[in-house]
């Protein structure tokens, strides 16, 4: 197990490494870096859902409330961006240890209303908050000073957010097989199981509900600084549904497959901008066929293939 | 002082008094089995003792203090262990990742060190790997070593369910129905695996029907019929009660 992750993330490391070799321009390179920050994004929701099994449809509410903290903080206040960015983190961390206890003692369809529900809220509170966000013709970001470099350029971005990307997958393979990681994922198989072996099962939902929002917000702030505006639709209920079918479709409770599920769910809408106005339905239809052949996500299935290849 | 005291334990469900009045006391060291025809009260009692269901009246009391209402995590920590009559493995892990989970309590749960993979974690996970495997082989399942939960026959898995007990280190094991669904041979090797946990020095609380492992093991038997205490005590003083022969035979007059 151990040494096929390992393998993974080298080849992983590689793919990052030759990507802006191969783009062969800016337009591919700047779906490489948004595949890039979704993975990350899709990664920290997998860990809450597919690990831990609770269900999130809010979880774009916490990349928007990061966004809009990178934001509004430096233009109202003049705070440094990196500092924005860390207090929108903070805020973001602090909102959902509050909500965090309430909230995931639901489960199933209870736990997705109360996750939806607080993404509506983040959404509604930043459009009508127009003063300070601009409502919902959005506001422009300033850029990010790293070191006192202005980080202006894609390439210098891509290079940000591919480091992130490989020390989220690799913290999240070392999490997974870990103490944390597996007593994570006893509360997908058996809550009851957990509580009777020592578990401390709602101090192990609020971690990973807060950890899981903290990651979102660091890469709402650095979604919103790269492209330089922001508008509400980043924490609509939309992205929410965009995020979890990304986890969906990689595969619920695999690293590889949340990393796959972003870059393939990024590029897709791409790849069919050529259907013109269609898009949307083979979206649909794609979508419908992977959940009918492939119900547990790419990756688990095809390694699920792969072993009894062998 | 007994290890574990229950004292008029009764819960109601509706109007359905699944337990009333129950009161026993199982000493240290000891093979302890609860039997009764079907629907009389076994594995309510076991969930009203392992904090699953909260007692409408009495007491439970482990080394004297009082445990009722405590959570089955806050049990956990007191050296309570059990396994479930329906099991409950986690089907999402390997065999060894379930027993590994069982020795959460002695372990460090700490998120950063986890991310991290710190050398001293590593070096822990190394040695817990060892001290599963060396469980599985203890309750017979050396052969499961590196299969996935999911993939193990029913019989296997109820093994799997008392190595991850076994691996909580505890000092009152409860076990509902180890032979249910087992055939005769599984049944055998279970009674040993029974003596073998016992002989560790673990105070073992059994449920069970199948009365040939009841006699072979317990110290002490306790009889339950409609929820309420039918008889106590040695397998000889059980079997030759004229109560217990009735609610068996069905004569009910």
């Amino acid at each position: 197990m151990r040494g096929r992750s390992l393998i993974g993330l080298a080849l992983l490391a590689a793919a990052l490494a030759a990507a802006p070799f191969l783009a062969p321009n800016s337009y591919y390179l700047d779906i490489v870096i948004r595949m890039c920050i979704n993975a990350v994004i899709v990664l920290s929701l997998n860990l809450l859902v597919g690990y831990a099994g609770q269900i999130s449809l809010g979880h774009a509410g916490f990349v928007g409330l990061g966004a809009y903290a990178s934001s509004v903080l430096p233009a109202h206040f003049g705070w440094h961006p990196l500092l924005a960015l860390a207090a929108g983190a903070a805020g973001t961390g602090l909102l959902a240890l509050l909500v965090a206890r309430p909230i995931l003692r639901l489960k199933g369809h209870y736990l997705a209303m109360a996750t939806l529900g607080l993404g509506v809220i983040i959404n509604i509170v930043i459009r009508n908050e127009a003063g300070w966000t601009g409502g919902p013709d959005g506001m422009p970001v300033q850029s990010m000073e790293l070191f006192g470099y202005e980080l202006v350029r894609d390439i210098q971005w891509y290079w940000v957010v591919a480091v992130l990307l490989l020390l989220s997958v690799w913290g999240a393979l070392n999490l997974i097989d870990s103490p944390f990681g597996r007593a994570l994922r006893g509360l997908h198989g058996s809550e009851i199981a957990s509580q009777v072996v020592g578990v401390d099962v709602p101090r192990y939902k609020t971690t990973v509900f807060v950890l899981s929002a903290v990651a979102a917000s660091v890469m709402g702030s650095i979604l919103a600084h790269y492209v330089g505006f922001v508008t509400p639709e980043i924490a609509n209920f939309f992205h929410s549904i965009e995020l979890v079918t990304m986890v969906v479709v990689g595969g619920m409770a695999s690293v590889f497959g949340s990393v796959l599920g972003a870059v393939l769910l990024t590029a897709l809408p791409q790849a069919l901008a050529t259907f013109e106005g269609w898009e949307i339905v083979v979206f649909g239809a794609i979508l419908m066929l992977c959940m009918i052949f492939l119900p547990r996500g790419l990756v688990p299935t095809l390694a699920a293939r792969l072993r009894i290849g062998d | 002082m007994a290890l574990l005291e229950v004292d008029r334990l009764s819960i109601q469900f509706g109007n359905v008094r699944a337990v009333q009045d129950v009161s026993f006391s199982v000493d240290e060291g000891i093979v302890y089995s609860v039997i009764g025809p079907n629907g009389a009260g076994k594995t309510t009692l076991f969930n009203l003792i392992t904090g699953i269901y909260r007692p409408t009246a009495g007491a439970v009391r482990l080394d004297g203090q009082e445990i009722q209402g405590c959570t089955p995590y806050e049990l956990a920590r007191r050296g309570m262990a059990r396994t479930f009559q329906n099991l409950q493995v986690w089907m999402n892990m390997s065999a060894l990742e379930n027993v590994m989970v069982g020795a959460h309590l002695h372990l460090d749960g700490s998120l950063f060190k986890a991310l991290l993979r710190t050398p001293g974690l590593r070096r822990r996970e190394h040695a817990l790997r060892e001290e599963a495997a060396a469980l599985m082989a203890f309750v017979g399942l050396e052969s499961y070593v590196r299969s996935r939960a999911d993939s193990m026959p029913y019989g296997a898995l109820k093994r799997l369910e008392i190595a991850r007990a076994l691996a909580m280190k505890p000092r009152l094991l409860f076990l509902d129905e180890p032979a249910a669904g087992l055939n005769p041979t599984e049944t055998r090797e279970a009674d040993a695996l029974v003596r073998r946990i016992a002989e560790t020095g673990v105070t073992v609380v059994l449920v069970e029907h199948d009365m040939k492992m009841v006699m072979n093991l317990s110290d002490r038997i306790l009889v339950l019929d409609y929820g309420k205490r039918l008889a106590e005590g040695s397998g000889p003083e059980v079997r030759g009660n004229p109560d217990v022969i009735a609610a068996y035979l069905g004569g009910h007059a």
